[in-house]
């Protein structure tokens, strides 16, 4: 009885010590630790998380993909489209207090363009000058036409940051990055946490609810759903799919799901280097034999337990970009064995690269066994991400299971993977037609028009197969079941606007 | 002593130097490309080439060494290029945190470790030998990563006691620091109190056994004093060698528990560096630990001085 009393009582004494908890902090569990923090150097899917809160873009997407403009007030096209007038939206200011106008926003498209190891350069290529026409109206001169601009614009290379504050700071802006976003930087302590406080000059705060938001990296996902449980999180990003069905059944929580603009798919070397000129998989037939061979509904169940979208395109089928003259094909293991045998090699066989997490072995061996029935004998080799990315940019292996986290416009999923050496083209396919395409749909504005294009090209591209797409993951999202206002864009980035804990 | 001390001493600069040398050439042989693994996945070649210039990828390997070797010596240990921070800062960040679980987890082992051996020795072939044993196969043979998932969802998900992950401050709040060290140091600690305590029996064993201890008891003197004044303090000789090995190993980051509790430690730093191949990173904390670790060695060697008056002389 006494053991009983104490144990009551340590347990009402602990639960009496924890924290009370903050109505107005926002903590969101994210899948990795970010890296910089400066929009012009960052090149990692969770940092843009984080950016969503700090930094606002000259333009954003909506639910539908649509280009929608956030602190551009308007914009206007030249008549030749080569040229883009944006009319900056008024009264904006940085955390530092510093006033958003055009020269502020010349600043940051010449820094994009101009600073080292800028990773937006290569997005804002097209982007010739950037001109000042008054104090809230700013030109970007083109060197032709280019469709995928707003979207580039809606993404880092439209983040602003304070002119002032990266004078300052250099390249040391990423450690106190000073941005126009609803919450400003408060401290980063590396793979720990991310703390931001909500700036009392953003021009939008009516739409914010919270003081502070802190972002906390926890890669294992069961313990970042273990926090959620326990309270110490509000809203997790990226739930594991076998967490889904029990996450949903509790009331605690709710949950959204989202269709990811990206993909997973498999490249095959075809002309990257002589390293595979005697693979079979630079037969066409062998590679059209490999994608009717697989059942991509069954690889969805077994290896994303249903949290993903059949594909076989660069864009989802549910996109409206996604071409609808080549649909998703049916598994059909004869035709694959016919195949084969037309091409003179009834069992082909070489080696999948894959990554070493149990989710891309996983796949690997569901796509092995099922080749297997057509007569393929793939080896599976499970290489470390770092090392496998070298390989595949030198050309040495023959099929490789690859994940691009996707671009709201398909040119950024289309152009460098298929365009002739282009930085991340792996496979080595180059076909004039395909990049004539491919450069025709960039000058192209008019959506009816380009989205003819993109037909051609997959008919084309989708033929000729140098990646067999597989599916599109869902984003999936667990949170506290008081939080409101939550918007599931698809770039799976978490828009602070709006959202509020009842 | 002097002498001894001076010898050490004297070998802990090439020491320092081949290991230098070793952590340097080992992280060449890692395959992979630095630069194209750090470009992020767009992989734009204008930042592949600023990357291979700014940490001089395409220089020599001998040059490379000494640009880092030369920054080394001026205290300069370089920049994480994942978050543009400076290592050494990184290091004196992580520092604290790492150094604060790998005490709580000693202690917690050396508590259980040698409380456990002195009974297994003390009451040999009894029950509580026999549950010491168990407790200790259990230790070794329990994976952390697992322990402490299992631990997390009965203390933090069930009964809400304790924080699932994450790490506090203790300037910032002691009494919550300590709620979300105890679990990571309590699974750290029951791993390393295994091998403490099948040490400190067999070395109780040994000394139980001896003929000065069987003139202790001859002369009459407390059962207790035997064990703990003249027993233990022969015995705990290997125990302070081991302690302070297992004391550098949890000083080098104690990766998968970090990893499931959150902790940011120099494991979490190390194997995220490795895995995106932040050079600098991997090199700096790699070279700080291994000259703690040779540091560490050093105390035990001092310390057998103050624990054993032979090696005096």
């Amino acid at each position: 009885m006494r053991l009983k009393s104490a144990i009551v009582f340590f347990a009402l004494a602990a639960a009496l010590a924890l924290p009370a908890h903050a109505q107005k902090t926002l903590r969101i569990g994210l899948a990795e630790d970010p890296d910089v923090l400066d929009p012009t150097l960052a090149r990692t899917f969770v940092g843009r998380i984080v950016f969503a809160g700090l930094c606002d873009k000259l333009f954003d997407l909506d639910e539908k993909l649509n280009i929608v403009p956030q602190l551009a007030a308007e914009y206007k096209w030249a008549a030749d489209n080569k040229s883009l007038t944006i009319k900056i939206r008024q009264g904006v200011t940085f955390h530092d207090g510093e006033k958003l106008d055009a020269e502020a926003v010349k600043f940051n498209l010449d820094r994009h363009k101009t600073m080292q190891g800028s990773n937006r350069r290569g997005e804002l290529a097209p982007v010739t000058s950037v001109d000042v026409l008054d104090s809230s109206t700013v030109r970007l001169n083109l060197s032709g036409p280019f469709a995928p601009l707003l979207a580039v614009l809606a993404d880092r290379a439209g983040m602003m940051v304070s002119p002032k504050a990266a004078k300052a700071a250099g390249d040391k802006f990423s450690n106190h990055p000073v941005c126009s976003g609803p919450f400003k930087f408060v401290e980063r302590v590396a793979q720990d946490r991310i703390v931001l406080e909500r700036y009392p000059g953003y021009w939008n705060k009516a739409q914010i609810n919270f003081d502070k938001i802190v972002y906390l990296p926890i890669v294992d996902s069961t313990v970042r759903l273990a926090n959620l449980k326990s309270g110490q999180l509000d809203f997790i990003e990226r739930t594991a799919p076998s967490d889904w069905p029990a996450i949903q059944k509790d009331k605690r929580f709710k949950t959204s799901k989202i269709v990811e603009i990206g993909y997973q798919g498999v490249d095959f070397n075809v002309a990257k280097s002589d390293f595979a000129a005697k693979s079979p998989v630079r037969d066409p037939r062998v590679r059209e034999a490999f994608e009717l061979a697989i059942d991509r509904q069954a690889i969805v169940e077994v290896v994303q337990e249903e949290q993903a979208d059949v594909g076989n395109q660069w864009v989802a089928p549910s996109n409206s970009w996604y071409a609808k003259n080549v649909p998703v094909p049916k598994r059909n293991v004869n035709r694959a064995k016919a195949l084969l045998r037309e091409a003179g090699i009834p069992n082909p066989s070489f080696t999948l690269m894959t990554g070493t997490t149990s989710d891309a072995q996983r796949l690997a061996q569901v796509i092995q066994a099922m080749a297997r029935d057509a007569g393929f004998d793939i080896k599976i080799q499970a290489t470390e991400f770092a090392t496998s990315l070298n390989m595949a940019d030198k050309g040495e292996y023959e099929a490789y299971v690859l994940a691009w986290s996707g671009r709201a416009d398909p040119d950024g999923n289309l152009y460098n993977f298929h365009g002739c050496k282009q930085p991340t083209n792996y496979t080595g396919y180059c076909n004039p037609q395909v990049d004539e395409l491919l450069n025709r749909q960039r000058v192209t504005l008019d959506p009816a028009e380009r989205k003819k294009l993109f037909e051609r090209i997959a008919a084309i591209v989708l033929k000729d197969r140098p990646i067999v797409y597989l599916f599109h993951r869902h984003w999936l999202w667990a949170y506290n079941a008081k939080l409101s206002g939550l918007r599931t864009v698809p770039d799976g980035m978490v828009r602070l606007q709006g959202l509020k804990m009842n | 002593m002097l002498a001894f001390l001076a010898r050490r001493l004297a070998s802990i600069l090439p020491t320092l130097f081949l290991v230098s040398v070793m952590i340097f050439g080992l992280q060449q042989l890692l395959p992979g490309d630095p630069a194209l693994a750090l470009a992020g996945e767009d992989a734009d070649p204008n930042v592949i080439a600023h990357l291979r210039a700014k940490f001089h990828l395409d220089e020599p390997v001998p040059m490379r060494y000494a640009h880092w070797a030369g920054g080394v010596l001026h205290g300069d240990l370089g920049e994480s290029v994942r978050i543009q921070r400076p290592v050494t800062q990184l290091i004196l960040e992580k520092l604290p945190v790492t150094i604060e679980l790998a005490v709580l987890a000693l202690g917690i082992a050396l508590v259980i470790g040698i409380g456990a051996g002195i009974a297994s020795a003390v009451f040999k072939d009894t029950v509580w030998d026999y549950a010491a044993n168990v407790f200790a196969l259990w230790g070794l043979s329990t994976p952390n990563f697992w322990l402490g998932i299992l631990l997390i969802l009965l203390f933090a998900v069930n009964l809400g006691w304790l924080p699932a992950s994450g790490y506090v401050s203790p300037f910032e709040d002691l009494g919550e620091n300590l709620k979300a060290m105890i679990l990571p140091a309590f699974v750290l600690g029951n791993a390393l109190a295994a091998g403490l305590m099948r040490h400190t029996r067999s070395a109780m064993l040994q000394v139980l056994s001896a003929d000065y201890v069987r003139t202790a008891r001859a002369k009459g003197l407390d059962e207790r004093v035997v064990v703990l004044r003249h027993a233990l303090r022969n015995a705990l000789i290997p125990i302070v060698t081991l302690g302070a090995l297992q004391f550098g190993e949890l000083l080098s980051g104690a990766v998968l528990t970090e990893q499931v509790f959150s902790i940011p430690g120099f494991g979490k730093l190390i194997v995220d560096a490795v895995f995106n191949r932040d050079y600098s990173v991997v090199q700096g904390v790699v070279l700080f630990t291994a000259s703690v670790y040779i540091m560490l060695n050093l105390l035990a060697d001092m310390a057998y001085f103050a624990i054993n008056p032979r090696m005096r002389s």
